[in-house]
């Protein structure tokens, strides 16, 4: 039984305390003495993970809105292709991956990026779809040209969507990106999965914690941002 | 300034302008000819399908047009530069599409900042305009989500102005506004229009609004025929047919009566009136006058001025005998 055989740490030398005896959930002595080799790397090489993916996956997916807008008979067909993308199973994806970029951080990416297309994608039309129609009109009435109603009224106005787009995209990559450690050990999905492997709680507990709270904290920080960059949306529900 | 009475306006030709849709038997405007002299209000009026809007977008070539061809003081609006044409013709529409993300200066900037002016200039005649269209200054940081429906269209119109076009479009400006505050922005737009006289095409569905607001009518019928083209008082007068006859209603004689006030007319003595006749301010139309000595019981007012001197009177007897006479304009 368990109780009868102590958790063997292989990673972490020897175990005393608190690690050796009850495997608590949460065991502070362990934190600390492996907050600068596990866990501090851990959350870095998420935010990169992270960061990466929703980048490189609003680039794709802010040409194809952009695209779409102008061509309207494009939106059907993009919208079912990143669809499609975010049914496949994500373990399935991440293994299917390997035989072709490897057990690398490259197939993490490709998998991640992947799944924040649909979001990403849908937001950024529907907000560039959502200017009203007087105001485009008037727009023309004026005198913008095409491009210029883009940069100028439609862009701004779809700014809102563009920004809950990210939000959720950013959320879920948070979550994704623990799963994708089970491929490539990378990320705080690679302190989640060791732990479980050992069965070791504290290192998978305080891991899982960590993600939740840098999805908690990213989100707030968007919201900010997003409030900094459409002053009008706040004004028009204060004033 | 920005706008002074100088500027000038545009004279606009519709030179048997069409526009015909694909598939559609009718055209949506049929061979519309007429003359709008500069600085003149000329108002597209009629029933939906007449194609009012119509006529008045292809103006700015919201609309192409499909034969035909519509002059700007003689040179085709075929002929210019989409934008350029637009930049150049004040544009308001009911809805008034202010830009929701962009403050009142912002948006009423729009066309000047198009137009390459430096900022100093545009912050300083939105200003001006604000105050021009009754609001303040200091509105020019709130955005439009701020505003009631009567502020926005007043920024509309700051907008429409904004370049100081020699032509403005308004596409039923003042329809989605309250009654009260309508009549209120309809008194400030003519007032406007007598400092800065530029041309303008408004388009209503409401005869009232037309003949309050226009220096010539163009009724339009169902097909965007031109049922008649002249001035209110002719219209009312002498209605071209049947059609334009039902159009302005059985009331006509009591419309053409709010064309003109008291000070218009030729006063009879004010020593002739009864002790107990209504005084009114000579500004008053002969409608509101006739409306006074029915409810009074009265056979005559007295028009009295600014200082409330008498100027003369008008008799009942006198309205019924102005009605007869064909009056020229």
């Amino acid at each position: 039984m368990i109780a009868a055989t102590p958790p063997v740490i292989p990673n972490y030398g020897t175990a005393h305390g608190c690690i050796a005896n009850d495997n608590a959930l949460f065991c502070t002595t362990w934190i600390r003495q492996h907050w600068h080799d596990t866990l501090a790397p851990a959350i870095v090489q998420h935010l990169w993970l992270t960061a990466i993916a929703v980048g490189i996956g609003f680039a794709i997916a802010f040409l194809a809105a952009l695209v779409a807008h102008r061509y309207g008979f494009l939106a059907a067909p993009f919208g079912v292709f990143s669809a499609f993308l975010y049914t496949i199973p994500s373990i399935a994806l991440f293994q299917l991956l390997v035989p072709v970029t490897g057990i690398t951080v490259t197939t993490i990416e490709i998998g991640l990026v992947g799944y924040t297309l649909l979001i990403l994608f849908r937001n950024t039309l529907a907000g560039l779809r959502s200017a009203p129609p007087e105001v485009l009109e008037a727009a023309r009435g004026m005198g913008l040209t095409r491009m210029q109603i883009l940069r100028r009224v439609e862009l701004p106005l779809a700014l809102p969507a563009i920004s809950a787009g990210i939000r959720i995209a950013v959320v879920t990559t948070i979550s994704l990106a623990t799963v994708a450690a089970y491929i490539t050990p990378y990320g705080l999905g690679k302190p989640i999965f060791d732990g479980l492997q050992i069965n070791y709680r504290t290192e998978y507990v305080v891991a899982g914690l960590l993600a939740i709270s840098l999805a908690l904290l990213a989100d707030a920080v968007l919201v900010v941002a997003q409030r900094r960059l459409t002053p009008w949306a706040r004004r028009r529900a204060t004033g | 300034m920005a706008l002074s009475a100088t500027d000038s306006a545009a004279e606009i030709v519709f030179d048997r302008a069409t526009k015909r849709y694909p598939g559609r038997p009718q055209p949506a405007v049929n061979e519309l000819s007429l003359t709008i002299p500069a600085g003149e209000i000329c108002v597209l009026v009629g029933p939906s399908g007449g194609g009012k809007t119509t006529a008045m977008k292809m103006v700015n070539r919201l609309i192409s047009i499909t034969e035909g061809d519509i002059t700007i003081d003689g040179t085709s609006v075929r002929s210019l530069d989409l934008t350029d044409l637009r930049r150049g013709i004040g544009y308001v529409i009911q809805q008034v599409g202010l830009f929701p993300h962009l403050t009142v200066g912002d948006n009423i900037g729009t066309v000047p900042r198009l137009l390459g002016w430096p900022k100093k200039r545009i912050r300083a005649s939105a200003a001006e305009l604000l105050e021009l269209v009754g609001l303040e200054a200091s509105d020019a940081s709130r955005y439009p989500g701020q505003l009631s429906g009567g502020q926005r269209q007043r920024v509309g119109l700051a907008r429409a102005l904004a370049a100081n076009p020699p032509l403005m479009l308004m596409d039923e400006p003042f329809g989605a506004i309250d009654p009260i505050t309508r009549e209120r922005l309809q008194d400030e737009f003519l007032r406007l229009h007598r400092e800065f006289r530029k041309t303008v095409i408004f388009v209503t569905h409401d005869i009232d609004e037309a003949i309050k607001m226009g220096d010539r009518i163009a009724i339009l019928h169902q097909g965007g025929i031109l049922a008649q083209y002249d001035t209110p008082d002719e219209i009312l007068a002498h209605p071209a047919d049947e059609f334009v006859e039902r159009f302005v209603g059985a009331d006509r004689g009591l419309k053409r009566l709010s064309l003109r006030r008291l000070r218009d007319v030729e006063l009879e003595p004010a020593g002739d009136a009864g002790s107990d006749a209504p005084r009114m301010p000579a500004s008053t139309t002969l409608h509101d006058a006739l409306s006074r000595m029915l409810t009074e019981g009265a056979h005559e007012v007295v028009a009295v001025d600014k200082d409330d001197e008498p100027m003369g009177m008008l008799s009942l007897r006198r309205i019924s005998d102005l009605l007869q006479e064909r009056i020229t304009a």
